[in-house]
């Protein structure tokens, strides 16, 4: 069988692994902003202790392997009587994972904003929180966005290690379609393909929309 | 309005501003002059705690300020400041700029705070610029803007950090008349300039400062006229 056969043939296994493939990335990219800013925010805290903590944080989790990871998390954590399913487990380690390196993209973006800027926020009597949200971060964000969309990329790509604790993504199914059909070749050149446009079409789109965030900087 | 007692600054080993004392008037304008690294940028910021003094009181309006207790943002909301960078948000349009601390800080109605924003565009001149972005501006047009800002939270003193420091020459003259105006409307404005001339036609008082202290204050004839410190008189003939 050629590859379109095999891509034909088994669609129903390839379309059921990129459902679980985009739901993991979209919960790994959601959470792993949000809880990225969070921690970019701890580690440039007054408290030193809060700095601490979030630079552990960064480090662990960008020293370690990202299986390594997933294994502690589904594997290890049920010694201590937390049990998580292969889906849960999958989205939390991306989501951590994922946190660490925002977290350092955001920094960067957050110490690259002009000085005067908080001035001229604190001025007006905005306070830090505010200033935060309204002047600060949009900047940053605006300044990191290829920075925040090659983390977005590398996560979709990443999220394929989840085959490996059972959960039925593009690379689980694949290896599905191979045991049944013996194609070896074929269904890891379809799912490639399939990571290819996902990809592909989330750089075209944060590319959109950093035009779209340049309006302010006509010169 | 504003009392300042002994105020000290140091960074590190460096001291700053060496003891302070003033006191300024409601209604009063007073224009610091001197040599650059005299500490009259750090006095200015001070007066906002932009800069935490390490020593000396500021009381603003009856209330302590450097009291810990004291909260700064709700001070602050009564003191506008002009800074040289102008530091307009690059994100936002120039309405936006001027509405955003009444609307989030004040909790104006959007209508009032547009009605505000919108007169105050016209007070500066710049009504059709309303929907630009900052850099689409020039650099005297930034600055008229960044007063409007400031002014739209109503306050009831305005610092101005070498306003026309960063400006090309021919866009001066925009400025200072913009600041002329709100003088004459009877506004308290500290200045730090480097603009003698306006300093003398616009300022009731003025503040020589070299070194971290005040040598010399006095009305402006007096200061540009009659000058009674020798280092007074060695700046003021470098500068006239």
């Amino acid at each position: 069988m050629n590859v379109f056969d095999i891509a034909y043939e088994y669609r129903n296994f390839f379309l059921s692994g990129l459902k679980y493939t985009l739901l993991l990335a979209v919960l790994g990219v959601f959470f792993g902003f949000v809880l990225g800013i969070v921690v970019s925010l701890l580690r440039m805290s007054k408290w030193w202790i809060l700095r601490f903590i979030a630079t552990a944080w960064v480090e662990f989790l960008r020293g370690t392997p990202m299986l390594v990871q997933l294994f502690l998390i589904h594997y290890g954590l049920p010694e201590f009587g937390i049990e998580f399913s292969p889906i849960q487990s999958g989205a939390i380690t991306l989501t951590i994972n994922s946190s660490a390196y925002l977290a350092e993209i955001f920094r960067a973006g957050i110490q690259g904003v002009d000085r005067g800027q908080v001035e001229a926020a604190r001025s007006l009597g905005m306070r830090q929180g505010m200033t935060m949200r309204y002047i600060v971060l949009p900047q940053a964000i605006k300044n990191v966005l290829p920075a925040i969309g090659n983390e977005f990329i590398t996560i979709i790509k990443e999220s394929s290690i989840v085959s490996m604790i059972g959960v039925a993504d593009l690379l689980f199914e694949a290896r599905s379609v191979t045991s049944i059909s013996y194609e070896g070749l074929n269904p890891l050149l379809v799912i490639a393909v399939m990571y290819f446009i996902l990809t592909f079409t989330l750089s075209k789109i944060l590319g959109l929309l950093e035009r779209r965030l340049r309006t302010g900087d006509h010169r | 309005m504003i009392t300042v007692k002994n105020l000290q600054k140091s960074f590190g080993k460096l001291e700053i501003l060496k003891g302070i004392d003033l006191q300024i008037q409601k209604g009063e304008v007073v224009v610091v002059i001197g040599p650059s690294g005299s500490g009259k940028s750090t006095f200015l910021r001070c007066l906002n705690l932009l800069e935490q003094p390490t020593g000396g009181e500021i009381t603003f309006e009856g209330e302590s300020i450097t009291d810990k207790k004291h909260d700064i943002n709700v001070t602050r909301e009564k003191m506008g400041m002009v800074f040289q960078q102008f530091n307009l948000f690059p994100h936002k349009t120039v309405l936006q700029n001027i509405m955003l601390a009444p609307l989030k800080v004040r909790k104006q109605p959007a209508s009032e705070a547009e009605k505000i924003a919108t007169e105050l565009l016209r007070t500066v001149g710049l009504a059709d610029k309303r929907d630009a972005y900052p850099s689409q501006l020039s650099g005297g047009q930034k600055q008229r803007i960044a007063i409007a800002r400031a002014l739209a939270m109503q306050p009831h003193v305005m610092l101005f950090d070498e306003p026309t420091s960063a400006l090309d020459p021919e866009m001066v003259g925009e400025v200072l008349e913009v600041m002329k105006k709100l003088a004459e409307d009877g506004m308290t404005m500290v200045i730090v300039t480097h603009e003698m001339g306006f300093a003398r036609e616009v300022g009731d008082r003025i503040l020589f400062m070299d070194g971290g202290v005040i040598v010399e204050e006095g009305e402006p004839s007096q200061v540009f006229g009659n000058p009674k410190h020798d280092r007074t008189k060695d700046f003021l003939s470098k500068v006239l």
